[in-house]
């Protein structure tokens, strides 16, 4: 009954999915661990950074480079408006409760995703994939598109550019410090402002990096935002809150528990994604690969 | 300053029984979601703002106490009298178990674990077709019967000749005044003030031989109890129950009026309630895009008046009494 | 009254307290001193259950107390005020004090009853006590370092505990503000009859009032016994070189 090219191809959907998660996740976690916020516009960003590339494939018109070039700029234009929201509004807000952040990035969620309805409507929208990546090949009976391979082989690029650069720069050792102990920043003689901004930037890009790519694989309708930012919530709390590797563990696992899901209890698979986090919180609140907070 | 002196508490609900008196059937609609949303965010409050744990998954009672009395009334023709205080019951019951984990976790955590017990909540919502009618909801809740009333009518004057919508509206008012009353006794209460304390300062709290942890369940219980009661009368003034009811953006919109209230005085987050739903009911006439607006007033909120609305009229107040004074 | 038997507290690799042993009699003031990290705190919090010790135990009135809850300790008899001022800051002073009877007394768990009548009398005595009673209905967060000080003795007090431990009751004080806070304690232990148990880096104020020191370094105890006797004590000389002539 269960034939393996068949969970094959399942599997194969899953960890897709987890690449596209791990990179909208690891922009949330980053964020996270750094300025010990939960960033609810970040699933936002996303949004705007699919509906960018949207925008930017209509007005250069298709052509091999078109997507590489749209993707690449609505990721910048993310990162802008990113560095733009820290600098202006959300800095102030440091020092104060909790509550305030959350509802912050909420009020930026309910903001920015009106915007998206007034400058591109309700309708749905879809990007092709690029003309180099559209066609398909064959695995083990399961076809494959050449699109999902990349996305696949893009997942772990970034995962090791990223931890390279957590390990090897001086950026990354402010930023594996800021998230271990965010007091003695400060004495370290880290510009400490600069670098919640570049924070900040660095994870709006992300966002709005996996929301360019995911265009051609999903269309864009408005509530993508709210739908994608609890799956990403949910990665980061199963791999840890702050966690980089964490995260991208909780990637993977999120992409196979939902798509095994769907073969075990068809209709369920949404319910054992949330049960998955809740049982984490319970029992390994830091997550399975962060660390508990002091 | 006789003002103050008035129960004004006390005025507003005697007001808000005259408001079908106006004629209009929107302004009861208006003033009857008002009164539900009231005590959702009250609830809401005792653990916010008295006990200092900001939840993120409180539409999960709610929603719990919504479709409580929807599948009783609906399904199993059972009379309000027990759908309605099984909807508070059954959302406290599930409230002792979620809370019972969550708080066993602190902050960022505890708004995590709330948010996925939520989520869960409304993932069985969504795709429990046989029960709850999935992403279709349940609609066509029933009304309580009011023939009763009409009957009392034939006695005493001025109670009938009502529309059923009126009836209900009334009913409401009778049974959120009494929460409120219930809610404002327990934070006027000895287990009030222990609450309060754990907001302060937890850690001095244990010292003082408070058990925190069991004293946040009990306001986790009691308010999911009391969200469970608001959800039970929104789903007939609704008409119906629908899985959005449950949705984490619902436990965003309740704090923002928790907030834009303020989340320092009792009486704040109906204030909120008010206040939000009147401009809504306002704005949605001009533009679509309220959530653009509300939005706005929130980043207004948070920067300019944290105290909200409780709190800017009551710095108002003082500064004019003070000039008063003076004069 | 106190017992500490053999306790050992190490965080990573860094040992805190290293086989503390001392015992506090009841009625008397016994004081623990040493330098800036020598695990007085650590060795405070372990006594009163804010820490798990890896090894060691404490007894309190004879009985076991390791692992109880901070707030069951409280129920035991054990009060305790904090280094960093520990209040309720946005409760007034009065109310403060009146929780710490509510929780004391077992009221906590009445939601019906209204608070503010509730232990009225009990209160004001507690902040005539303490000499704050002019300042009862101000936000205590406004209240001065001292205030605030004065303020977690009165709620200490309000737990009517027959051991009070003080962690570093006079830090961040002037001079002046010491020597009231100093006669503040020692009336109040002495009227109530109170074993009183605390840490403290100012010498003049530990010799005034203990009658029992211990001399804690690099979390261990170097000497032990009255003042005059831990005055004269060679080690404790070579620790504290130019503060104790």
């Amino acid at each position: 009954m269960l034939d393996p090219s068949f969970l094959f191809a399942q599997s194969l959907s899953g960890l897709t999915a987890a690449m596209f998660l791990f990179l909208i996740a690891s922009g949330l976690s980053l964020v996270f661990g750094v300025l010990r916020v939960l960033n609810f516009a970040h699933g936002t960003f996303y949004m705007l950074g699919a509906y960018s590339a949207y925008q930017i494939v209509l007005w250069i018109g298709p052509g091999p480079g078109t997507f590489w070039v749209a993707a690449l700029g609505a990721a910048l234009g993310i990162a802008v408006l990113g560095g733009l929201i820290e600098r202006l509004l959300f800095r102030h807000l440091y020092g104060k409760e909790e509550l305030y952040h959350l509802l912050f990035t909420y009020a930026l969620v309910l903001i920015l995703s009106d915007a998206a309805k007034i400058l591109w409507g309700t309708q749905q929208k879809s990007v092709s994939r690029p003309p180099g990546l559209a066609g398909a090949f064959t695995l083990f009976g399961v076809t494959v598109p050449y699109y999902n391979l990349f996305i696949l082989l893009l997942g772990p690029a970034i995962a090791l550019g990223f931890w390279f650069m957590l390990q090897r720069t001086r950026v990354g050792r402010f930023i594996r410090a800021a998230a271990l102990d965010r007091e003695t920043l400060g004495t370290l003689g880290v510009n400490v402002s600069g670098l919640y901004t570049g924070v900040f930037v660095l994870a709006s890009f992300l966002g709005g990096l996996g929301g360019a790519l995911v265009t051609p694989v999903r269309t864009i309708v408005p509530g993508m935002d709210t739908e994608i930012i609890v799956e990403a919530f949910v990665v980061v709390v199963i791999g840890g809150l702050g966690s980089f590797w964490g995260t991208f563990l909780g990637a993977l696992i999120y992409g196979q528990v939902l798509s095994f899901g769907i073969l075990l209890f068809p209709r369920f698979s949404i319910f054992s994604v949330f049960a998955l986090m809740a049982a984490v919180l319970i029992l390994r609140p830091w997550g399975l690969l962060g660390r508990p907070l002091k | 300053m006789r003002l103050r002196r008035l129960p004004w508490p006390l005025v507003v609900l005697v007001a808000a029984f005259f408001v079908p008196a106006l004629g209009s059937r929107f302004y009861t609609f208006v003033a009857n979601d008002v009164a539900i949303w009231a005590l959702f965010a009250t609830s809401l409050n005792l653990m916010v703002g008295y006990t200092g744990l900001v939840s993120f998954g409180h539409a999960a009672y709610f929603g719990i106490g919504a479709y409580t009395t929807g599948l009783l009334m609906k399904k199993a023709g059972v009379s309000f009298l027990l759908a309605f205080p099984a909807a508070g019951l059954l959302a406290g019951a599930f409230a002792l178990v979620f809370g019972f984990f969550c708080v066993r976790l602190t902050r960022i955590y505890f708004a995590m674990l709330t948010l996925a017990f939520a989520q869960i909540v409304w993932a069985i919502c969504f795709k429990w077709n046989e029960v709850t009618g999935g992403e279709q909801g349940m609609p066509e809740i029933p009304y309580p019967s009011f023939d009763w009333m009409e009957g009392l009518a034939a006695v005493v004057p001025l109670v009938g000749g009502y529309r059923t919508s009126e009836y209900f509206y009334f009913l409401t008012l009778v049974l959120v005044a009494a929460c409120l009353w219930l809610l404002h006794r327990i934070v006027d209460s000895p287990f009030g003030r222990m609450l309060t304390a754990i907001r302060e300062n937890a850690e001095r709290a244990e010292f003082i031989g408070i058990n925190v942890r069991r004293y946040e369940l009990a306001a986790f219980v009691l308010a999911g109890g009391f969200a469970g009661l608001a959800g039970g009368l929104f789903g007939i003034f609704n008409r119906g129950v629908f899985p959005d009811f449950v949705y984490w953006t619902k436990s965003s919109e309740v704090l923002i009026m928790t907030l834009l209230g303020g989340m320092g005085s009792f009486h704040g987050p109906s204030l909120g309630a008010l206040v939000l739903i009147l401009l809504n009911q306002q704005i949605v006439s001009y533009t679509e895009y309220w959530p653009l607006v509300l939005g706005t007033i929130l980043v207004v909120l948070l920067f300019g008046f944290p105290g909200g609305l409780a709190g800017a009229a009551g710095a108002l107040w003082t500064r004019a009494a003070g000039r008063f004074r003076r004069a | 009254m106190l017992e500490v038997r053999d306790l050992w507290k190490a965080f990573g690799g860094f040992q805190a307290v290293s086989g503390v042993t001392l015992t506090v009699p009841a009625g008397s003031i016994s004081a623990i001193i040493g330098p800036n990290g020598a695990g007085k705190t650590t060795l405070f919090n372990l006594i009163t259950g804010h820490l798990t010790p890896d090894r060691g135990r404490v007894l309190l009135k004879g009985r076991e107390v390791n692992g109880i809850a901070p707030h069951d300790l409280c129920r035991l008899g054990m009060g305790r005020s904090f280094q960093r001022t520990n209040i309720f800051p946005r409760l007034s002073v009065f109310q403060n004090v009146q929780a710490a009877f509510l929780s004391h007394r077992g009221r906590g768990w009445n939601l019906v009853t209204r608070v503010d009548r509730l232990y009225r009398d009990e209160t004001v005595a507690i902040l005539a006590a303490v000499g704050l009673l002019d300042r009862a209905d101000d936000v205590s967060g406004f209240l001065s370092h001292g205030g605030q000080k004065q303020l977690e003795l009165g709620i200490a007090l309000a737990l009517e505990p027959e051991i009070l431990l003080l962690d570093e009751p006079t830090a961040g004080m002037s001079a002046a503000e010491t020597r009231e806070a100093i006669a503040l304690i020692e009336r109040l232990a002495r009227e109530r009859r109170l074993t009183l148990l605390f840490t403290e880096h100012d010498m003049g104020v530990v010799f005034s009032i203990a009658h029992h020191i211990t001399v804690l370094h690099q979390g261990r105890v170097i000497a032990d016994g009255s003042p005059d006797d831990v005055r004269r004590d060679p080690g404790v000389r070579r620790v504290y070189l130019g503060e104790i002539r």
